[in-house]
């Protein structure tokens, strides 16, 4: 084991800090929308959005050990988001760089690289939800078109979207159910799409239902092959699942809770010194240490060249349970005020907190429950028969 | 960036469970703890000729100057056959020796534990089972020369079978004022036993030293902190050896679960089994990646290392006991007779909860490290 970095990654490293410390000019406070903007400018000519992507196509063809020492460094500096199209560099992109034809990488990857546009993913349905590949949305090919019948849900920011990788059903007859599901790249505009966006428990609307009917999609816009949907997608799920950047979000939020803690006063002490606070706090943070050097275990296996597994599952599961039991945290912490939601001098953060503790489902339900993880686990590490 | 063990360290695993597997079955583990000394010497020596005693001790004294991080290979072996030996005492015993000892100390000493005919083990606890410097009262009072220890230390691994107590003894007014004293049995006034204890695969027992007469060169050079680095390595030897507890436990009622038949299915579909088992999984590899990084820590002399320790442990305990007591529940009716093999690793849940350190423990320790 060694967990020194070589003399290349030290300059690697080093070479990020020098570029944080010069460019991260304001404070958390002050950055405003013009200066994020001059951000994501300097972070796209230093080639740092889509930086693991190959050159090619325009993104930064950085090793897997250097995406991990920039994103440790920007967590550290709570440096803003490389990029703006968020699912498009998360999900889409990563899909249509593995599985899409010259032309496709061409027209897409440089808008997502740019932020130009923001993209949304037409996955779930109101009956097909854990159970994604049981999945009904009906495609029928007409000529050079395929025509889309069907209903989306929990499609996050489709109505501020202009494009959407949808998947269909093109084939019914199948032994699996997998089979016949083909993958879509569509535009928002198209006539036949209807959004209505979805009010969740925290009053926001960051979700919505899409409604198709009749939606005509060119042929040169499926990605992969027809029926062969569900590998595209696949592939995107296991991206999403081995992302190592979680963790940083949470250690993230982790000092921010403990801050809170810090500065809140509950009965002439201070919140962190009250022993069962403590505590929990302690054990967050334990947690998301063993998450961590988890991420760092499956990394050895990847820089091996081992393919990684449902492993993955792990780090999710306890990003869940840590998801909630901050929330619950920062309400334990913030006490009576903790119920009072933004707009108003009483509550915390001008209601940071009690947003938080009502956001998490977003995180632990969107890409696969906790229950699912532990199906996965279960079936395919420990050979559990299936349910 | 490796977070991996060597081709060399995968050999040695794969050595070490065949050994165990050919001679320590939980059947014959079972025969083992039976007997008086509750380990098998005949066994106990072939692993001394195999190197793996001595793994981490000097070359000089007939170890093989190996890290922990390759000893760790071994502890994961003999947990999860719980292969009942003094182990972790000896080595803990060596470990002071060595780096608290003078050479002369170092090549009276080491050779005998590292080829196994001297057991040691360390006592630091006294009555009042507290792990900090000011739960060590007894008192080392100077004699003409000498410095004489009466007093009982409690809750000793091994004591019953060792032949060498590395001691810890209170050396002046200091609160933090505590040294290391090696005391051999046989000497006048040590007297020491086991206690019945809940899991019989591990011996733990009380040393009582009656004005028992120390020369200068039986003391160690060593300090509170010398003696917290110790207590530091023995909690991340024993997490070590209880991840491959967890894991054969977890694979014990996997595999249960797959063959026990109720509703006309195997409940192991059910996923009020399978999601407890999950969970396990879940921890025994958060277990791994926390004590794995601790003891690179303490190989590596890096600053992190008490911190990492403390990190693994709490999470240990707090986690494996609950475990064990899941595998027993998930087993149903025969999970909790005498027969079946899960009950064993329920026990070693509780032996290990308090051993070096609880839950609390380590969270108190973890704040005064400077963390939360």
């Amino acid at each position: 084991m060694d967990f020194n970095l070589t003399p290349e990654e030290a300059a690697f490293r080093d070479e990020v800090r020098a570029f944080l410390d010069e460019n991260l000019d304001a404070a958390e406070s002050e950055r405003d929308m013009n200066w994020f903007g001059g951000w994501l400018k300097k972070v796209r000519e230093k080639r740092w959005v889509g930086f693991s992507w190959p050159k090619e196509v325009g993104g930064g063809g950085g090793t897997v050990m250097q995406q991990v020492i920039l994103k440790e460094e920007m967590a550290k500096r709570k440096a803003p988001p490389l990029g703006s199209c968020y699912m498009g560099l998360a999900w889409v992109g990563p899909s249509i760089i593995q599985y899409g034809n010259e032309e496709q990488k061409q027209k897409y990857i440089p808008d997502i690289l740019d932020g130009t546009y923001q993209w949304c993913t037409g996955y779930s349905e109101p009956d097909s939800g854990s159970d994604l590949a049981s999945l009904k949305c009906r495609c029928e090919r007409d000529g050079d078109e395929y025509v889309v019948n069907g209903q989306k849900i929990w499609t996050s920011i489709a109505m501020i979207s202009k494009m959407m990788i949808l998947l269909v059903r093109t084939q019914t007859d199948v032994d699996v159910k997998h089979d016949g599901i083909t993958c879509l790249l569509v535009e928002m505009d198209s006539p036949g799409i209807e959004v209505r966006p979805i009010k969740n428990m925290s009053g926001g609307a960051m979700f919505a239902e899409v409604f198709l009917t009749d939606v005509r999609v060119p042929v040169e816009n499926r990605l992969g092959a027809e029926g062969g949907g569900w590998k595209v997608t696949v592939s995107a799920l296991a991206n999403e699942r081995s992302s190592i950047a979680e963790v940083y979000g949470l250690t993230r939020k982790m000092e921010e809770l403990k801050d809170l803690a810090r500065d809140t006063e509950r009965a002439g002490q201070r919140a962190i010194d009250i022993p069962s606070i403590r505590r929990r706090l302690q054990r967050a943070e334990i947690r998301i240490e063993s998450m961590r050097l988890n991420g760092q275990r499956f990394l050895t296996k990847q820089l091996k060249g081992e393919p990684l597994g449902s492993e993955t599952s792990i780090n999710k599961l306890h990003r869940a349970s840590l998801e909630v039991e901050m929330g619950e945290l920062a309400m334990e912490i913030t006490g009576s005020a903790s119920t009072l939601m933004q707009g108003c001098d009483e509550a915390p953060e001008d209601g940071r907190w009690a947003k938080f503790a009502l956001g998490w489902p977003e995180v632990v339900i969107g890409g696969g429950t906790p229950n699912i993880q532990k199906n996965i686990i279960s079936e395919r590490i420990l050979g559990l028969p299936k349910d | 960036m490796n977070f991996g063990f060597t081709e060399e360290q995968e050999l040695l695993r794969a050595e070490v469970r065949k050994f165990l597997d050919q001679n320590a079955s939980l059947e014959e583990v079972r025969k083992i703890v039976e007997s008086d000394e509750g380990f098998d010497r005949h066994l106990w020596n072939r692993m001394a000729e195999l190197g793996w005693i001595g793994l981490t001790m000097p070359e000089a004294q007939g170890g093989m100057g190996l890290g922990f991080e390759t000893f760790l290979v071994v502890l994961e072996e003999t947990g999860r056959s719980l292969f009942p030996s003094p182990l972790i005492s000896t080595l803990l015993a060596a470990r002071a020796i060595e780096r608290f000892g003078s050479e002369a100390q170092q090549a009276r000493w080491l050779p005998g534990l590292a080829n196994g005919e001297t057991i040691g083990t360390l006592a630091v606890l006294e009555e009042s089972d507290d792990w900090s410097s000011s739960g060590v009262r007894l008192e080392g009072k100077r004699d003409g020369g000498e410095t004489i220890l009466s007093g009982a230390k409690h809750f000793v691994p091994d004591a019953g079978n060792a032949g060498l107590f590395v001691v810890a003894y209170r050396s002046g007014a200091d609160p933090e004022a505590v040294s290391l004293a090696v005391v051999e049995e046989g000497a006048d006034g040590v007297a020491a036993g086991h206690l019945p204890a809940m899991d019989l695969t591990k011996r733990l027992g009380k040393l009582d030293l009656d004005d028992v007469r120390v020369a200068d060169d039986a003391l160690l050079a060593a300090d509170w902190a010398g003696v917290q680095s110790l207590i530091d390595l023995g909690a991340a030897l024993v997490t070590a050896e209880t991840v491959g507890a967890a894991e054969r436990a977890l694979e014990i009622t996997t595999e249960f679960a797959k063959q026990r038949i109720q509703f006309d299915s195997p409940i192991g579909r059910y996923q009020g089994v399978k999601h407890p088992l999950a969970e396990m999984f879940v921890d025994i590899e958060s277990y791994k990646s926390l004590v794995y990084y601790a003891i690179w820590a303490i190989d590596a002399g890096d600053d992190v290392a008490p911190l990492a320790v403390s990190r693994a442990k709490a999470y240990v305990s707090e986690t494996f006991p609950m475990a064990g007591i899941s595998g027993v529940q998930l087993h149903g009716g025969v999970g909790f007779t005498w027969e079946y093999d899960i009950q064993l690793f329920l026990k070693r849940g509780k032996w290990m909860r308090p051993m070096f350190g609880d839950a609390d423990y380590h969270y108190d320790r973890i704040a005064d490290l400077g963390g939360l």
